[in-house]
């Protein structure tokens, strides 16, 4: 191992102050890998509020009359489900909890370039959760709206929390936004401008490429959601008419907040822009997964990735495409249909570089040496889910089928498949590879087979019969289908099935959850390097890593990052910070 | 560090090739991509964010005003400055553009006595253009007081023509204000630290450089609002 001495250290004299009381340490605190933990935990309880509201849902669509939600409670919960997903779960974790944790320490920096933005953006996330929750105290309840907060519905009496709701969501929204905006700078500036010495960008491990891109494009990408959040809070607070056409209420003409009548706005204007935030959106949280998982396959089949420069490219590729393809979102819109051949077109063309992804994870395990532990289980299951849910968006990609398929269960199936189960495999492979150096303790296998085999299989259970829905033609975000003659029976029972399953998988994510903590005080203790790993976090002097990563010298890289079964060497991987020495090849 | 000899430069499509290569070389270099420092990287990247909002301001207020009903108001004559018995059409923007671009070019002075160290010169030409983006505000919201008081703009109607002028108006001009309060406020602190001569004891006035990028992007956008709103 290598190191570079601190004082010819290339760093700008990053002087970092050891903090010492509890609040300087737990709560104000500095160190990237605590604005990490931060970030996780709060997205993770406030994922726990995701999963029960859905289960909320899939009772009442299961056992509508038995367990009687009211409609307003029904949408309700379908917007903060929605939300609390996309944004403050997923966003906030991949982002926030894995690139805050992961970027300094595998480029081989002491901390972030500004760490006291850093620990503002947490606090920001955390004020944004708040006030998200805290539609639950206003007049009315939350929005009810859908979370893609569509005008004029959004705007309009009937819609649950279209006075309240609707403004205390835009302004969590907005706080949410400065929070990503104030971490996203700090891990862009991080990874182009404080690498460590000889880790140039094509030694950069997979999962800060893909943080490091999915970053950019929420930078690029959320300015429009705050642009449209803001359109749609002065329809709402000054009585503009952005989003807000003429229209008619049983048979009164809509009016804004000062009682004059809405006229000439563009509701068609909105959905653009909400999806030129959403469809990249996408890809902030696929992009992460898509790292975890190249790094998890990788160091559990003991294998280099195979062809590093086409998952980079590929990576550049969907992170350039996908500010092109938003408004497959809205082909039944009522947008002109020529756009929707060319949306069309760049969909399908997206499918290319995902797939060369797909194909060169395959080709990584061909071959390998495949450790079937549990991060290794997560990997394979996310290959498998993403396929099945990336062949439904083939569907969906098409103008004329998705015109069918428009608002169906289809289209539940299909997101659910690729934004939510994928998602919540790579989060817990993630999780499992790094919690021994986050805590120094593994975390226990028996419960993670068991969460992954449940979560894994149910989610088949729930999600391929929502497809089969779809093409039955049962419309989503109906609260009851009771008395509609075209769900037939069978369709009713397999609502029914739906919901068992459903119920089924929300509890056993309390096992991981309880695994976490369990492992947090109890699980096995490990030294260094359980997963013999070859990137940098886990080459740091302590573990885990102290406040400053490299406390005297940084890391000098002197390979790339996969240097796994190496022909010859004497260990089946070599840190990156081994030099090129004839001492570790036998003779 | 990877060190590159180029050997084949036979053609002219390698040697393009080559630079390509070379180009590549450079920026995934180790340590730093840009060579400059963290803080102007990372302003560098806050605008272009930036530039996304009113970039996506700006193409809003186009789509609509393809898509309004009314008549868009004819612009010349809503901005006109009744001076001498006579309408000046756009007279004051006219004045707020001339003294934001001037602001400019203080600024661009201040960068440069900053680079040559002279604490006097930098700290005095920061605070003149702090004072004329203070200048700025102020006419913006004696434009504002205009129409609201005196000619009844609201967000929801105006006697112009389509109602979404008013609303556009007061939402990109104030958001533009806003950037240019934040610049104000800012530029104050930095201007202030200069004076108590704190970056000569740290022998390092990089941050001048930095807000000077914000406050020319700043000026920059009002050019396109400019254009777009006013001038179109």
């Amino acid at each position: 191992m290598e190191y570079a001495s601190s004082d010819e250290s290339v760093y700008e004299g990053q002087k970092l102050s050891h903090p010492k009381s509890w609040v300087t340490k737990y709560i104000f605190s500095q160190d990237h890998k605590t604005v990490a933990i931060q970030y996780s935990s709060i997205a993770l309880l406030t994922g726990v509020a995701g999963v029960i509201l859905s289960i909320i849902m899939r009772l009442q669509l299961g056992y509508p009359g038995v367990f009687d939600i009211s409609a307003d409670t029904y949408y309700q919960s379908i917007t903060m489900h929605g939300m609390i997903m996309v944004i403050y779960l997923l966003t906030a974790i991949f982002l926030g909890g894995f690139g805050n944790y992961l970027i300094p320490l595998m480029i081989g920096a002491r901390d972030m370039a500004f760490p006291f933005v850093n620990m503002m953006s947490v606090h920001f996330y955390a004020i944004s959760v708040l006030l998200l929750f805290g539609s639950y105290l206003v007049p009315g309840g939350p929005t009810g709206a859908g979370w893609t907060l569509y005008p004029p519905q959004v705007l309009l009496p009937g819609t649950p929390g279209y006075d309240w709701g609707i403004i205390m969501m835009i302004l969590s929204v907005a706080v949410f936004i400065i929070a990503f905006t104030m971490g996203g700078l700090n891990y862009v500036t991080t990874v182009l401008q404080s690498r460590t010495r000889g880790m140039t960008l094509m030694r950069m491990p997979l999962v800060i490429w893909c943080i490091f891109l999915a970053t950019v494009i929420g930078l690029l990408a959320f300015p429009a959601l705050l642009v449209a959040g803001v359109m749609l809070l002065l329809d709402r607070v000054v009585g503009s008419s952005f989003f807000m056409p003429d229209i008619f209420q049983f048979g009164q003409h809509v009016t804004n907040v000062f009682g004059t009548e809405y006229e000439g706005g563009s509701p068609l204007l909105f959905q653009h822009l909400f999806w030129f935030f959403g469809h990249p959106e996408v890809y902030i949280v696929a992009l992460p997964m898509f790292g975890i998982i190249s790094e998890l396959i990788s160091c559990h089949a003991r294998k280099n990735i195979f062809g590093y420069r086409m998952m980079v490219w590929a990576l550049i590729a969907i992170t350039a495409v996908s500010f092109i393809v938003w408004a497959h979102h809205m082909f039944v819109a009522g947008m002109n249909p020529v756009l929707g051949f060319f949306f069309a077109t760049t969909t399908l063309i997206i499918a290319i570089p995902t797939s060369i992804k797909v194909y060169n994870w395959v080709l990584t395990l061909w071959k390998g040496d495949i450790h079937m532990n549990v991060p290794m289980l997560y990997a394979i299951g996310f290959i498998f889910t993403f396929l099945i849910g990336g062949l439904g968006g083939l569907f969906l990609g098409n103008v004329s089928v998705d015109v069918e398929l428009s608002d169906t269960y289809f289209v539940v199936g299909h997101f659910h498949v690729v934004m939510g189960i994928s998602p919540i495999l790579a989060l817990c492979g993630g999780i499992h590879h790094w919690f021994p150096l986050i805590t120094g303790r593994v975390m226990n296998d028996t419960l993670g087979k068991v969460h992954f085999w449940a979560t894994f299989a149910g989610a088949y259970l729930i999600y391929l019969p929502m497809h089969y829905l779809g093409l039955g033609g049962v419309l989503r975000r109906y609260y009851d289908f009771r008395g509609l003659s075209y769900v037939s029976e069978s369709l009713t029972d397999m609502n029914v099935f739906i919901t068992l399953a459903s119920i089924v998988v929300g509890i056993v994510q309390f096992i991981f959850l309880f695994n976490l903590i369990w492992s947090y005080f109890k699980g096995r203790q490990v030294n260094s390097n359980p997963w013999r790993a070859t990137t940098l976090e886990w080459q740091t002097p302590s573990m885990p890593p102290s406040h400053g990563n490299w406390p005297t010298k940084l890391p000098i890289v002197h390979r790339w990052p996969y240097d796994y079964s190496v022909p010859g060497a004497l260990q089946d991987y070599i840190p990156q910070n081994t030099p090129d020495n004839i001492d570790d090849y036998e003779s | 560090m990877t060190m590159r000899v180029n050997m084949n430069t036979h053609s002219n499509s390698s040697l393009i090739k080559t630079h390509i290569q070379d180009l590549i070389v450079d920026w995934s270099s180790d340590v730093s991509t840009f060579k400059v420092r963290w803080s102007k990287a990372m302003m560098w990247i806050f605008l272009i964010s930036d530039t996304f909002i009113f970039g996506t301001f700006l193409i809003s207020y186009m789509a609509v005003r393809l898509t309004v009903i009314d008549p868009w108001p004819d612009t010349s004559q809503v901005f006109a400055l009744h001076v001498g018995g006579t309408d000046v059409p756009l007279l004051l923007i006219a004045i707020m553009t001339f003294v934001l671009i001037s602001s400019s070019g203080t600024m661009a002075l201040a960068v440069n006595a900053s680079q040559k160290k002279l604490r006097l010169r930098s700290g005095v030409l920061i605070l003149l253009t702090a004072f004329g983006g203070l200048m700025f505000i102020g006419m913006q919201a004696f434009e504002w007081t205009k129409l609201i008081v005196d000619e009844g703009v609201r967000p929801w109607a105006n006697a112009f023509g389509a109602q979404q002028f008013g609303s556009f108006f007061f939402m990109i001009t104030g958001f533009h204000g806003l950037h240019v309060t934040i610049g104000v406020i800012y530029l104050s602190v930095i201007a202030k630290r200069v004076l108590q001569g704190r970056y000569d004891r740290l022998n390092d006035y990089q941050i001048v450089e930095v807000s000077g990028l914000y406050w020319h992007f700043v000026d920059l956008v009002w050019v396109f609002i400019f254009a777009f709103f006013y001038l179109w």
